[in-house]
């Protein structure tokens, strides 16, 4: 991509990685580190007691499927961008970002059913454990619709002929970073599973 | 159909480049949206001596509180209208003044002026690279860091203040509007500008990491980089890994302000009032926020280890002392950064077992930092020493950071630290430290590489008298500090006259406003000499200290691409000065081993 063509365009790579790839990854590292942050600090308060118990809403299991069902197509676009099976690499595509839109409005769904049992974001009877679940649902959300528009733009270009085997940096980031959406809600569904 | 699309992208390639090569840049391209680093450098200066002068000024109207405390500042009333009744300070005022200090000097000047300066102009120089890994978020950085400026800006002319509750921003005071003025659209405005500021960071940091990883010239293997280029490098790190932290804590504290959660905040009364919040913690945003609260005192201090050690290897004409064990000290310091956040925290009613565990960790920062300080000394030890003005901040720096790191042991101790927590003993200490020392490390990159930023020289003597008078008075104003801090007097008080214990210190009080007043009006010679230089400064030569590293073989004015013709490939260490058998005192890194033979070492004739 050309943000870079200038400086990498005659000289050789030290890395043995593309640049973009690997600030992707550091984005990626400062992305774990927040919600490092959120994870522990959810730790922390929780020990201190005070700390309203209540039923992780049971449409999250399902947006866990379906996120999970999202990396595999993800996969396959990318899979037959390699193998340059344009057809297909659109459906994947479409498949990813429907299931994307699927996830937010499950998640959308869980919040709904948190706020029928009455545990709250803000508010006078709202307890941190009800609020920190939002939060840690809400960054993700936030992430994903990122991701979405990144995907977006991947699908535009290959409507556009220009994702195929030679030109394969586009779907690679993209599929690196919706693997790690992925992967970044599961771990913050098990993490209120086991904390819950 | 795919093969026709390859051959497209090359044309648009190939007409790219040639667009960059020969089509002159207008003025907007140029100057103010430019994507290159040299120019995004100069823009993360200009807005840090800025902001340098705010912080300072501000500084100057609180220091006049605290040393005359008895007398009416009615001058005054023109520039703050209604934060002056009566011709005395508004207590609230104050508080505001002190935040706005330091977050202005810590976060503004000495992190995105510092790092934003220096990592970006020298960073693709040293390496030797045309440019960073991506000129369009090294120009999203700054614009999003210009964004994050003029809120903060802003919040001072707010009718109500800007932020006041400190610049650690502590809850439940930062996150009650009605606890103080300064907590209401002052603080909002705070935390804004400070999401922005974080975002910022991130973008530069991403991209000095992954430019120092993967643009490094032939030949530039780690162990071939410059101390400077370790030294942003282990910064950018830090930042990556400590920002989001922030980020996290700041977001919550948004919530809890603006959307009624209770993150920090449980069981309050104000004015007489019970909250409906319960079950935060507000120990909880101070874990979060020393988290990143320490790694950035490191972010402050670590680019100045850089660039100080280069310009005392340079100037003292003998490679650095201990090069590897430099690099080390500075990855044990960026390793220990992180597990020391709770020595902030010893007097909140922590386990006072886990207190001595971070009281252990602490202490050990000492060893990192003792051999860096050492080899700084042996470094110049028996030196072919150059006293330009340079060199005079960098030696300035060490001194402070010795004198500053002396304390940091002392308040270190957990005992020790009750009775000197929230003292001017602190005080003394981190400004020593980081707040002084960073910036004669700051000022040590400007006298040294002005050359090259605008082709020109700065004023030497000017220079002098600039060096002199900040010393003396960085010295004046802190070391009382610690003397009326041990006393036990506490800091962000606007009025101590009330207590018998303080009044003796009056004099002293009054003797370190004037000193401070003293340094900030040196730093308009600065100033002068800054501008000045820039248009009439004596012309630069393209090496003018004699210096071995790469951004010294570019044009005396580097345009676009940094080198006109090929980049220079490495072949040595950035130190070698004075080498026995060289005809001259240094050899550039881009020099082979070939062309040395005069000089070379037994092992280096396998390399010739």
């Amino acid at each position: 991509m050309d943000m870079v063509a200038k400086s990498l365009g005659e000289e050789n790579n030290t890395g043995g990685i593309h640049p973009l790839k690997f600030t992707l990854w550091l984005i990626i590292i400062s992305i774990i580190m927040m919600f490092a942050a959120f994870t522990s600090a959810y730790l922390v308060r929780r020990a201190e007691g005070n700390w309203l118990e209540f039923d992780l809403p049971n449409i999250m299991l399902i947006s866990t499927v379906i996120i999970a069902l999202s990396s595999v197509t993800m996969q396959l676009a990318h899979n037959a961008a390699a193998n340059d099976n344009i057809a297909k690499l659109r459906l994947m595509l479409y498949l990813t970002f429907g299931l994307g839109i699927m996830f937010l409005i499950a998640q959308w769904n869980g919040w709904s059913e948190l706020v029928g049992n009455n545990v709250y974001f803000g508010g006078v009877t709202s307890n941190p454990s009800g609020s920190f679940l939002y939060v840690l649902t809400g960054v993700h959300g936030f992430h994903l619709v990122t991701g979405l528009i990144y995907l977006a733009i991947v699908i535009v270009s290959s409507l556009r002929y220009k994702v195929h085997s030679k030109n394969m940096l586009r779907i690679q980031l993209c599929t690196i970073y919706w693997h790690f959406l992925g992967g970044l809600w599961l771990y913050l569904y098990l993490f209120l599973r086991l904390n819950h | 159909m795919s093969s026709t699309d390859i051959s497209i992208n090359k044309d648009v390639h190939h007409a790219h480049e040639e667009h960059d090569h020969h089509h002159d840049q207008n003025f907007f391209e140029k100057y103010i949206f430019s994507q290159d680093h040299k120019v995004i450098a100069k823009q993360f200066l200009f807005g840090g001596i800025f902001w340098g002068f705010v912080g300072g000024f501000l500084s100057v109207i609180f220091r006049l509180q605290l040393g005359w405390p008895e007398a009416t500042f009615a001058f005054l009333e023109p520039i703050f209208g209604g934060w002056i009744v009566n011709g005395k300070l508004d207590p609230e005022f104050y508080l505001a003044l002190v935040t706005m200090h330091g977050t202005i000097m810590v976060f503004f000047v000495l992190t995105a002026g510092l790092s934003g300066t220096f990592s970006n102009f020298l960073i693709p120089l040293q390496i030797g690279a045309r440019d960073m890994a991506s000129g369009f978020m090294n120009m999203l950085s700054f614009w999003i860091f210009f964004l994050a400026s003029i809120i903060m800006f802003w919040s001072l002319f707010l009718s109500t203040g800007p932020a006041g509750g400190g610049w650690t921003v502590y809850p439940p005071l930062s996150a009650l509007p009605q606890a103080i003025s300064g907590s209401g659209m002052g603080m909002t405005m705070w935390l804004v500008s400070m999401a922005l500021f974080i975002v910022s960071q991130l973008l530069g940091g991403v991209n000095y990491i992954t430019t120092v990883i993967n643009l490094r010239t032939k030949g530039m293997s780690m162990t071939k980089l410059p101390l400077t280029i370790w030294a942003f490098f282990l910064t950018a790190i830090l930042g990556l890994l400590s920002f989001p932290v922030l980020f996290s804590a700041a977001l919550l504290l948004i919530f809890d302000r603006s959307f009624g959660t209770s993150f920090y905040l449980s069981d309050i009364y104000i004015a007489g009032e019970a909250l409906a919040n319960t079950g935060g913690s507000a120990i909880l945003f101070q874990h979060l926020f020393w988290f990143l609260g320490h790694p950035e005192v490191y972010i402050v201090i670590l680019p100045t280890f850089g660039i100080v050690s280069e310009v005392i290897a340079t100037n003292s004409r003998k490679p650095i002392f201990g090069y590897r064990a430099m690099i080390g000290s500075m990855l044990g310091i960026s390793l220990l950064s992180f597990v020391v956040w709770a020595h902030h925290m010893f007097v909140t009613g922590m386990n006072p077992f886990l207190g001595s565990v971070f009281m252990f960790l602490t202490l050990i920062i000492a060893v990192p930092s003792a051999v860096k300080v050492f080899n700084w000394l042996a470094t110049l030890w028996r030196g072919n020493i150059r006293f330009t003005a340079a060199m005079m901040f960098a030696i300035a720096f060490v001194s402070l950071f010795i004198s500053g790191g002396l304390t940091g042991i002392i308040l270190g101790n957990s005992a020790l630290d009750i009775q000197l927590h929230d003292t001017y003993f602190v005080i003394a200490h981190f400004h020593l430290v980081m707040g002084a020392a960073a910036f004669f490390g700051m000022f040590c990159g400007i006298y040294h590489w002005f050359p090259k930023m605008f082709g020109r020289m700065m004023d030497e003597k000017l220079g002098f008298v600039h060096f002199w008078l900040t010393f003396l008075s960085a010295y004046l104003v802190f070391m009382p500090m610690h003397y009326i801090g041990i006393a036990g007097f506490p800091r962000r008080y606007y009025s101590w006259t009330g207590f018998d214990a303080f009044n003796t210190f009056t004099d002293l009080n009054s003797f370190i406003s004037i000193a401070a007043i003293l340094g900030f009006t040196a730093q308009l010679i600065f100033l002068f000499n800054f501008i000045y230089s820039i248009f009439k400064g004596r012309r630069a030569t393209a090496n003018p200290w004699h210096s071995n590293t790469l951004e010294w073989t570019t044009p005396v004015n580097p345009g676009h691409g940094n080198w006109p013709g090929e980049i220079p490939t490495v072949y040595r260490w950035p130190y070698d000065y004075s080498k026995p058998g060289a005809p001259e005192d240094y050899i550039p890194q881009n020099v082979p081993f070939s062309q040395t033979q005069s000089s070379n070492l037994p092992y280096e004739r396998d390399l010739e």
